[in-house]
C-alpha cells in the first residue's frame, strides 16, 4: 500500500521545492516581526505618550483579528486603492506585522517585569542610560520574553502555510497542487504535515538549546 | 468610496448571519477539544509510561502540523478515506476540535502541576482514593486556574476558523470573499470582515475575564 | 543647621530640598561628612532616610540645595558629572539590587567594564580581590539566586567598592537580614570604616551606632532635628534616645 515511487519521484521533490519557499517566507519574517516586536513593546511598555498609544492600537487590532484576514486585506484588498503587492511580499509583510504585534506583548512584559532595584543599582554605579539599557535590562528582558518569543517563532512556521491561499506557492500550496492532480490526499498531508513537524521540532529543540545557555539559576523565579 | 460603503451595508447581514456560524464553529470545537484535552491533562501527569507516551505524540502531532494543513489531511484525505460523510461544518469543528484537544492538554497540565503536592496529599489523608482528590479537589483547582489559558485559547480558535474557509464552511471568511469577489469591494469586505472578528475577539475575552472575575476566591493565586 | 567646612571636608550637603508626589519629603537638610567619618542616619520609617541617600547619589535629582564634593559644587544639569559624582560616591541598598543574572564575580566587575571602561582581565582579577575582602572567594561563580541575604549584601559591597569610591552611602545595609547573618554584613562594615572609608549609613543596629558611629544624625519628617556623637545624645533626654529606647 505504501508507494515509495510515489513519493521519491513526484511529493518529495515538489515539496523541497516549497519548502525552500517556505524557508524564505520565515526567516525574514522571523527577524523583522523580532525588530518590531522589540520597538512595539519597548513604546508599549513606556506607557506614556502618543507613541506609546499607537503601539498599544496596532498591537490589539494585529491580535485581534485573523492572519488570514490580514493576508487578504494586503494582496486582494489593498489593489483597490493602487496599491499592488506580489504574492511573496504581501505574504512576507502580513506575517511580519502579525508576529511583530504578538512578540511586542512578550517584549513589553518582560521589561515590565524587570524590578525598580536592578535599574537604580545601575545608576548608582554610574551607567548611563544607554548603557544601563544594553547591559543590565535588555540581557534580562530577553531571558524573559524568550520562551514567548520562541514560541511565536514556531506559530510563524506553522502560519507561514497560509501563504499558499494568497497564491504564493510553498510548502502547503506544492503539496494541494500534488495532491489535486492525483487525487492522493491523505498520502500527500500527511508527507506535507511531516515537514511542518520537522521544522518545528527543530526550532523547538533549537529555542531550548538557547534557553539553556542563557539559564541563570533562580532567574525570574523570586517575586 | 460611496459604493463600497452600499456593498458592506447592504451585505451586512449575510454577513453577520456567517458569524452565527463561526461562532458556532468555535464553540463547538472548544467543548470538543475540552474532551480531548482533559483526559489527555490527567494521562500526561498521572498516566503509566505508555500513556503518557500516546499522549505526547497526539500533543506533538496536533501542536505541529498547520491547520491548514490538518483541514486538507482530514477533509480530502482520512475522512474520505474512512468513508465518513460530514459536512464543511462538521470537519471544521473536528479538526478544530481535535488540534484543540492537543492545545488545551497543555493549558490544563500547567495547571495540574501548579497545585501544590500537598493538596493530594491531604485529600489522600482524609480517606480519599487518588480518583476522588483529582475529581473533587485538584480539577476545581485545576479549571479556575485554566481560565486564562482558555481565554487565550478562545482567541486563537476563533481566528484560527476563518482559515475553514477553505472547505467552503459558511462562516465569515467565506461569505466576505464570496461577496468581495462578486462586487470587487475586496478592501472594504475584507475591512468588514475584520472588524467583526475583532469584535468577537475581544469581547470574548473580556467575556472570560468577567467569568474568571466570578470564580475567583478571594487570595487564591497560585 | 550650619556645618562649618574644613579642609578635611570630603561632602557636603547644603539645605538639600526634594519635592515627590507633591510632598516635600527632605526639607532643607545639610550635613557634612570629613574623610574618614562614620555617620549614622536614624529616624522613623518614612521620615525620608532613602529618600536622602538618593539624593546625595543624585538618583533623585534634588530640587534645591548644593552638593559639594571635595570642594568642588556638583551641576545637577550635567549629565556627565551626575554620572562621574555616582562613580564616586558608593550605594548600597536595603534589598541588595544585585544583577539578577549576573554571577557574582560579574556583578562586581560590570560597573568596572562598562562604566570604567577597564579591560575583561583587569576588571575580573579587581573583582576577585573585592570579593576576597568581602570573605566570598568562594563564591565567585554563584548566582544572586544561590546566595544567603548576608552573601548578597557582601557582593553588593564588594560591587560599591571596586569603583573606589571616595564616600559609601549604606541604606540599612542589614534590615533585610536574618538575625543571624546580620554580624557578617556589619564587621564588613566596621573593617572598611577602620580602613578610612568615609561612610553615611542609614540604619538601627544599635550597638554598632553606639560602638562606631561619630554622629547620629536623627531624621524625621524629612528634616534633621538632631545631631550629635552617639554618647551626648544617648545620655541626656533627646529625641533620639527617646526612639532608641523604643527600638530596643
Ligand atoms: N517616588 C516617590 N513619590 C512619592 N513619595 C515618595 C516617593 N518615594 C518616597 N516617598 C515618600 O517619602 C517619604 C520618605 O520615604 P523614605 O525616604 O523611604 O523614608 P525612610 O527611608 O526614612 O523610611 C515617605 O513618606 C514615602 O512615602
Ligand atoms: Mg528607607
Amino acid at each position: 500500500m505504501f508507494d515509495t515511487s510515489f513519493y521519491i519521484n513526484q511529493v518529495i521533490p515538489a515539496l523541497n521545492k516549497g519548502l525552500l519557499v517556505s524557508l524564505s517566507l520565515i526567516f525574514p519574517s522571523a527577524i523583522c516581526g523580532l525588530i518590531i516586536g522589540v520597538i512595539i513593546g519597548t513604546l508599549r511598555a513606556n506607557g506614556k505618550g502618543i507613541f506609546s498609544k499607537i503601539a498599544a492600537g496596532y498591537a490589539t487590532i494585529f491580535r485581534g483579528t485573523p492572519l488570514v484576514v490580514q493576508l487578504f486585506i494586503l494582496y486582494f484588498g489593498l489593489p483597490n486603492i493602487g496599491i499592488y503587492l506580489s504574492p511573496y511580499l504581501a505574504a512576507t509583510l502580513g506575517f511580519t506585522l502579525c508576529s511583530g504585534a504578538y512578540h511586542s506583548e512578550y517584549i513589553r512584559g518582560a521589561l515590565l517585569s524587570i524590578k525598580k532595584g536592578q535599574i537604580l543599582a545601575a545608576q548608582a554605579l554610574g551607567f548611563s542610560q544607554w548603557s544601563s539599557l544594553v547591559n543590565i535590562i535588555l540581557p534580562q528582558a530577553m531571558r524573559r520574553a524568550l520562551p514567548g518569543c520562541g514560541n511565536e517563532i514556531i506559530y510563524l512556521i506553522k502560519y507561514s502555510s497560509l501563504a499558499y491561499i494568497i497564491t504564493c506557492i510553498e510548502l502547503t500550496g506544492e503539496g494541494k497542487i500534488i495532491a489535486t492532480k492525483t487525487f492522493r490526499f491523505t498520502e500527500v498531508f500527511l508527507a506535507v504535515g511531516l515537514y511542518y513537524l520537522i521544522m518545528v521540532t527543530l526550532a523547538g529543540w533549537f529555542l531550548k538549546w538557547i534557553e539553556k545557555k542563557l539559564y541563570v539559576p533562580g532567574f525570574g523565579k523570586n517575586r | 468610496m460611496l459604493h463600497s460603503l452600499e456593498v458592506v451595508i447592504s451585505s451586512l447581514p449575510y454577513v453577520l448571519g456567517g458569524a452565527v456560524n463561526t461562532v458556532a464553529i468555535v464553540v463547538g470545537a472548544m467543548a470538543f477539544g475540552f474532551f480531548i484535552g482533559l483526559p489527555l491533562s490527567l494521562v500526561q501527569v498521572y498516566g503509566n509510561n505508555i500513556l503518557k507516551f500516546i499522549a505526547n505524540i497526539y500533543v506533538w502531532f496536533f501542536r505541529g502540523v498547520p491547520v491548514l494543513v490538518l483541514l486538507f489531511l482530514f477533509y480530502f484525505g482520512l475522512f474520505t478515506l474512512i468513508d465518513l460523510n460530514i459536512s464543511a461544518f462538521w470537519s471544521a469543528v473536528l479538526v478544530l476540535g481535535l488540534r484543540g484537544g492537543a492545545y488545551q492538554s497543555q493549558i490544563f497540565r500547567g495547571s495540574i502541576q501548579s497545585i501544590p503536592e500537598g493538596q493530594l496529599k491531604a485529600a489522600k489523608a482524609l480517606g480519599m482514593t487518588d480518583v476522588q482528590g483529582i475529581l473533587y479537589i485538584i480539577l476545581p483547582q485545576v479549571i479556575r486556574i485554566s481560565l486564562p489559558g482558555w481565554s487565550n485559547e478562545y482567541s486563537i480558535v476563533l481566528k484560527d476558523s476563518a482559515i475553514a474557509f477553505v472547505l467552503g464552511t459558511s462562516e465569515i471568511m467565506s461569505r466576505t470573499h464570496f461577496v468581495a469577489s462578486r462586487t470587487y469591494e475586496q478592501l472594504a469586505m475584507y475591512l468588514c470582515a475584520g472588524v467583526i472578528y475583532f469584535i468577537l475577539t475581544w469581547a470574548g475575552v473580556y467575556l472570560l475575564k468577567q467569568i474568571e472575575n466570578k470564580l475567583k476566591i478571594p487570595g487564591y493565586t497560585i | 543647621m550650619d556645618y562649618k567646612s574644613n579642609n578635611n571636608t570630603l561632602l557636603e550637603i547644603r539645605n538639600l530640598t526634594k519635592v515627590l508626589g507633591g510632598r516635600e519629603i527632605i526639607k532643607d537638610v545639610s550635613l557634612s561628612l570629613d574623610k574618614g567619618d562614620l555617620k549614622v542616619l536614624i529616624g522613623p520609617s518614612g521620615g525620608g532616610k532613602s529618600t536622602l541617600l538618593q539624593c546625595i547619589n543624585l538618583l533623585h535629582i534634588p530640587d534645591k540645595g548644593q552638593i559639594i564634593l571635595n570642594g568642588k559644587e556638583v551641576s545637577f544639569k550635567k549629565k556627565k558629572e551626575i554620572l562621574a559624582l555616582r562613580q564616586q560616591i558608593g550605594m548600597i541598598f536595603q534589598d541588595f539590587n544585585l544583577f539578577d543574572h549576573l554571577t557574582a564575580i560579574d556583578n562586581v566587575a560590570i560597573a568596572l567594564r562598562k562604566v570604567k571602561k577597564l579591560p575583561k582581565k583587569k576588571a575580573f582579577e579587581r573583582a576577585e580581590i573585592e570579593l576576597a575582602r568581602v570573605g566570598l572567594s568562594d563564591k565567585l561563580h554563584a548566582y544572586p539566586a544561590e546566595l544567603s541575604g548576608g552573601q548578597k549584601q557582601r557582593v553588593s559591597i564588594a560591587r560599591a567598592l571596586a569603583m573606589d569610591p571616595v564616600v559609601l552611602l549604606l541604606d540599612e545595609p542589614t534590615s533585610a537580614l536574618d538575625p543571624e547573618l546580620i554580624m557578617e554584613v556589619l564587621s564588613v562594615i566596621k573593617n572598611l570604616s577602620e580602613s578610612g572609608m568615609t561612610m553615611l549609613m542609614a540604619t538601627h543596629q544599635m550597638s554598632f551606632v553606639k560602638n562606631i558611629a561619630k554622629e547620629i544624625l536623627f531624621m524625621e519628617n524629612g528634616m534633621i532635628i538632631e545631631h550629635d556623637t552617639p554618647k551626648r545624645l544617648l545620655s541626656k533626654k533627646s529625641r533620639t534616645l527617646d526612639f532608641c529606647s523604643k527600638l530596643a
